[in-house]
């Protein structure tokens, strides 16, 4: 039976992880590379690293740390965060990464995500999806969540599974930093209108918000960064509790 | 000397890695002769079937490849390229294996199969100490189809062959080399085989 899975995000800047909290204050929570091999041992089923400060000039840096987690780690790995063409993408999967998310770029263009898809297959393109709901219709925000744009969220999920995305990194900025709970609702709807992996992120503060994630919203996979981070939830004791809710998980 | 098959649809970084960690420097090459010479034989593959297979015919390669003697792995759509036909680009494959390579039916279920699933019944020297119902990273949208010559059987949306054998060709749907601890000993047991 295909697993759940449980997926730590890794905020970089400078080479550094960080988290921020709804997007705004950031706090350092260490080295990548050894945080990653810590989230590896403790059952992390996959990883996603962000580069939020990702510029041209620092993209090298970043390709350097790709190469640097491909060599320390085993299981698969996600790489987003400022990618604009496809060259950038084969830089990051020739450094090692094994998908790449793309957010701003793909509303901006959105043929990359065909162009990607075509090139190096639909497996690695995640579409990232920032999301907040204004006037009672979730709509689409890019550039780290400052800039929101006309796309409805669920027709945009829609179109992105046409182009060729593999699975569809969903974030709800309403539910982002508050420990409060998944975005349930909005990520069981989008489940039900793509026929791609939806990985829930937002809001993740306990056990039971990720139960609800898969038994309500019957996710794919769960992404969460500070509380993982900060060790206010461990993998390890996650793992046995959402066992006991019979949630497949591996 | 361990060979990893150089063509437009590996994804050796990964592959390679794995091997380094296991002491293994293994060598990139297309060159029939070196491949010939090698104790050993892996070839990864991610991407389209029927342009890889083209290229493979271009070049000669599949010609070569299935005539090698060494312990042969293929994994994901290099274990794809070892059956008989696909459906992705409707493709004559290399034969290898006497299994037809499939689509997902899209109508009960997401696809790419893609994450962490358990194996069943799985035998051979590849599988040795490895017990039924681990699980592995699998992401794909076409599958091999159970036959003779399935060592192991994976179930998504329908059972299909996670491992298939013949004499010294071994092949996984699975990549092994993103399955953490378990994968890693899947490519040690391998590494093992006598030649």
């Amino acid at each position: 039976m295909l697993k759940k899975r449980i997926i730590p995000c890794l905020d970089i800047k400078d080479g550094r992880t960080v988290k921020g909290i709804n997007f705004v204050n950031i706090r350092d929570a260490g080295d990548p590379v050894e945080l990653a091999k810590a989230y590896v041992n403790q059952g992390a089923d996959e990883l996603v690293f962000l580069d939020i400060t990702a510029t041209v000039e620092k993209r090298k840096t970043l390709v350097k740390l790709v190469e640097r987690i491909a060599k320390e780690i085993n299981i698969p790995f996600t790489v987003g965060g400022g990618i604009n063409n496809v060259s950038d993408v084969a830089a990051l999967l020739q450094a090692g990464a094994d998908k790449i998310s793309i957010n701003s770029s793909a509303v901006k263009r959105p043929e990359l995500i065909t162009e990607i898809a075509c090139e190096f297959g639909n497996q690695c393109v995640v579409l990232a999806i920032d999301t907040k709901l204004i006037d009672g219709q979730w709509r689409v925000y890019v550039h780290g969540g400052r800039t929101p744009t006309e796309l409805l969220t669920l027709e945009w999920a829609k179109e992105g599974e046409k182009r060729g995305a593999g699975e569809i990194l969903l974030t709800s900025m309403e539910n982002d930093g508050t420990k409060d709970g998944f975005a349930v609702e909005l990520t069981k709807e989008i489940g039900k209108i793509v026929n791609i992996p939806v990985i829930a992120s937002g809001g993740a503060g306990n056990g039971e918000h990720f139960q609800d994630i898969f038994k309500i919203a019957d996710a794919d996979a769960a992404l969460a960064a500070s509380i993982f981070h900060f060790g206010e939830v461990k993998i390890p004791e996650l793992k046995q509790f959402l066992r006991k809710q019979n949630i497949p998980l591996r | 000397m361990i060979a990893i098959v150089k063509y437009n649809a590996g994804n050796t970084r990964s592959v390679t890695n794995t091997l380094n960690r296991l002491n293994v420097e293994p060598v990139l090459t297309d060159d029939p002769e070196l491949l010939r010479q090698a104790d050993k034989v892996i070839f990864p593959g991610v991407g389209e079937a029927s342009s890889a297979m083209n290229y493979l015919r271009e070049r000669g390669l599949d010609q070569v490849l299935k005539n090698l003697r060494q312990p042969f792995l293929g994994i994901c759509v290099g274990m794809q390229l070892m059956c008989n036909h696909s459906e992705e680009g409707n493709c004559e494959l290399m034969g290898i294996f006497e299994e037809n390579v499939r689509k997902f039916p899209v109508e009960k279920g997401k696809v790419p199969h893609m994450g962490w699933n358990n194996f069943t019944s799985c035998k051979g020297k590849l599988f040795q100490g490895i017990s039924s119902d681990e699980d592995v990273y699998f992401v794909h949208s076409y599958y091999a189809e159970t036959g003779a010559q399935t060592v192991a059987t994976s179930e998504y949306l329908l059972p299909f062959s996670a491992a298939l054998h013949k004499d010294n060709f071994y092949a996984v749907q699975f990549h092994p080399e993103k399955s953490a601890g378990i994968g890693q000993k899947m490519l040690q047991n391998f590494l093992n085989i006598k030649n």
